[in-house]
């Protein structure tokens, strides 16, 4: 066997996978949400007529684009789930940042372990985590009876089931995917850069925006985008956390599928939100396939 | 003189927001009131209840089955697929693969989901494969988003790695199938058994994914999670929730120690 015939053998199995469990997969709900909803198994119709095995006609409609486009619940969820998204991002990084700069200027024994730490809530069960979250905003939950027995409130607070608690749940459990690409940026910051910025006068402050954020830049796009992508189309987060005016499109997929059992209709919302992520996806391999050749 | 930083009360505060709340599910799991905030005493009764609970042990054995079996089945295609990434340069192709492989990491689960269900409906329809759906489909599913994480750590592995032994072997004769089983196979073997891992992880705990894929028989573990938190915070789901975050930093622990051990197998030059 050759090189190039061995090559292909390594190649074969992973190219057949994808084809047919990520490609494909892609191929089916285009198709499907052309079609229409009937009460049958499964549950649309046939988007080719055939007699006797021979297509003999097409029969694709535009309704459910047209329905994703035009009606105001489809729009409104696609428009918030960018801004929920947006915003939780925004506080993701808020957060992230110092601790990521905390970590890189940790003394270099303790900074894998600290980079565990930040790591390791990423692989207990995100369930669990939202879970817990649950037990700790809710109207007999230990913050407010905590609040209450110190005598700050008389009546529990409303922290469940609110926007708040949505952002909340979007930072506790995406907090890891910002930390980890900013670090990587930091740790390779050179500190002479600063204290040269130090000797020509700047305050840490300034030194700051203008020599460690821009050089950190690569790191924060990473981050953001490691968090704003998945966060778009997060389901478990509002549907626990969130209230009944909590609109994600994520959520409203999940019901038009399992709720309505509308399966063209739900193949279109995922056309119409692949086609909004995928920019932000070709940003972020774009910007790991440049660390990786820099690496 | 050296007063805690900015920084530093950021990086503890931080930490402090991601562990209290699952020190408190931890906490409160032994607690013996079935009232879930009002601490009355320590007990271990609700883990008893757990596991009299026959709807829960069955969907345990099942997420076991589905992470046990897609993680073997990630880590096989993974190390392919990352060998071919380190090791081959330039091939055709190779950044839509790259891109298909990467893209379910970030992919909001709803979509994979979806567009895997409706495939695997087609495929029953039009080949009679895959009937009913079940623990297979699940399988599959699995295995494809944790191929690319097994591919990334393999990739890194293999990069980071001398070649010189490889190379010797070669000259000394050995078939390229001996050189990668007896030579390259056991260097990248902590990688890939840290891949196998956090692919066993990830698939132990996947609601949306496996929601949108299963068959009807096949309830998974956050299946059954999920279906309780939504009635409410209960003392035995506080259990559970304990156990599962106990095993994932076991497993986890075993994953790092593995992978220290990838380090430290460096050749020295």
């Amino acid at each position: 066997m050759n090189a190039a015939a061995r090559r292909r053998a390594v190649l074969t199995l992973p190219w057949l996978w994808t084809a047919l469990f990520f490609l494909l997969p892609f191929a089916v709900v285009l198709k499907i949400s052309f079609a229409e909803s009937q009460l049958s198994i499964p549950p649309y119709t046939a988007l080719f007529e055939r007699v006797d095995g021979v297509i003999v006609g097409l029969r694709a409609t535009l309704a459910n684009y047209r329905m994703v486009f035009t009606d105001s619940l489809y729009v409104t969820a696609y428009f918030s789930s960018l801004k929920i998204a947006a915003i939780a991002t925004l506080l993701t990084l808020l957060l992230g940042y110092p601790m990521a700069y905390g970590i890189a200027r940790a003394p270099a024994s303790h900074r894998v372990l600290l980079l565990v730490l930040v790591m390791l809530p990423f692989w207990t069960s995100f369930l669990v985590r939202i879970y817990a979250w649950i037990g700790l905003l809710r109207p007999t939950g230990i913050i407010n009876a905590a609040l209450e027995s110190l005598g700050f409130i008389d009546a529990p607070l409303a922290l469940l089931n609110t926007p708040g608690a949505v952002y909340l749940g979007i930072v506790y459990a995406y907090l890891p995917f910002m930390v980890l690409p900013l670090y990587a940026r930091l740790e390779r910051l050179d500190p002479a850069l600063l204290e040269a910025a130090a000797d020509l006068g700047a305050k840490p402050w300034r030194a700051f925006l203008h020599v460690t954020l821009p050089l950190s830049r690569p790191g924060i796009a990473a981050g953001c985008l490691l968090v704003f992508i998945p966060a778009v189309g997060e389901f478990v987060i509002p549907e626990l956390l969130g209230g009944p005016d909590t609109l994600m499109i994520g959520k409203v997929l999940w019901n038009e599928f399992f709720s309505n059992r509308d399966w063209p209709l739900s193949a279109a919302i995922t056309v119409v939100l692949l086609m909004v992520l995928v920019t932000p996806i070709a940003l972020l391999q774009l910007a790991q396939s440049r660390t990786l050749r820099r690496a | 003189m050296r007063r805690p930083s900015g920084t530093t009360i950021a990086l503890i505060a931080g930490l402090a927001f991601l562990y209290v709340p699952l020190a408190v599910v931890i906490g409160y799991s032994f607690n013996a009131s079935k009232l879930v905030t009002v601490w009355t005493g320590f007990s271990f009764t609700w883990y008893g209840a757990l596991l009299a609970d026959e709807q829960i042990l069955n969907a345990a054995r099942n997420s076991l089955i589905v992470a046990f079996t897609s993680a073997t089945l990630a880590a096989v295609l993974g190390t392919m697929a990352g060998y071919a990434f380190a090791r081959f340069g330039r091939f055709r192709g190779r950044n839509l693969l790259a891109g298909s492989i990467a893209a379910p990491l970030v992919m909001p689960d709803v979509m994979t989901g979806l567009s895997l269900l409706l495939l695997f409906v087609a495929l029953e329809q039009t080949f009679a494969w895959l009937p009913g759906r079940g623990l297979i489909t699940i399988i599959i599913a699995h295995a494809g988003f944790a191929m690319a994480y097994v591919t990334v750590i393999v990739r890194a592995r293999l990069i980071g790695m001398e070649r010189d032994i490889e190379e010797a072997a070669a000259d000394l004769g050995a078939k390229p199938m001996t050189v990668f089983f007896g030579i390259t196979l056991p260097m990248i073997r902590p990688a890939v058994m840290a891949g196998w891992l956090l692919s066993f992880v990830l698939s132990l705990d996947d609601l949306v994914i496996a929601s949108f894929v299963s068959g009807p028989q096949s309830t998974t573990l956050p299946m059954v999670v999920f279906s309780s938190i939504r009635l409410g915070v209960s003392p035995k789901i506080n259990a559970l929730a304990a156990i599962l975050i106990i095993v994932t930093l076991v497993l986890l622990a075993l994953a790092a120690w593995m992978s220290r051990g990838a380090l430290r197998m460096r050749p020295a030059k």
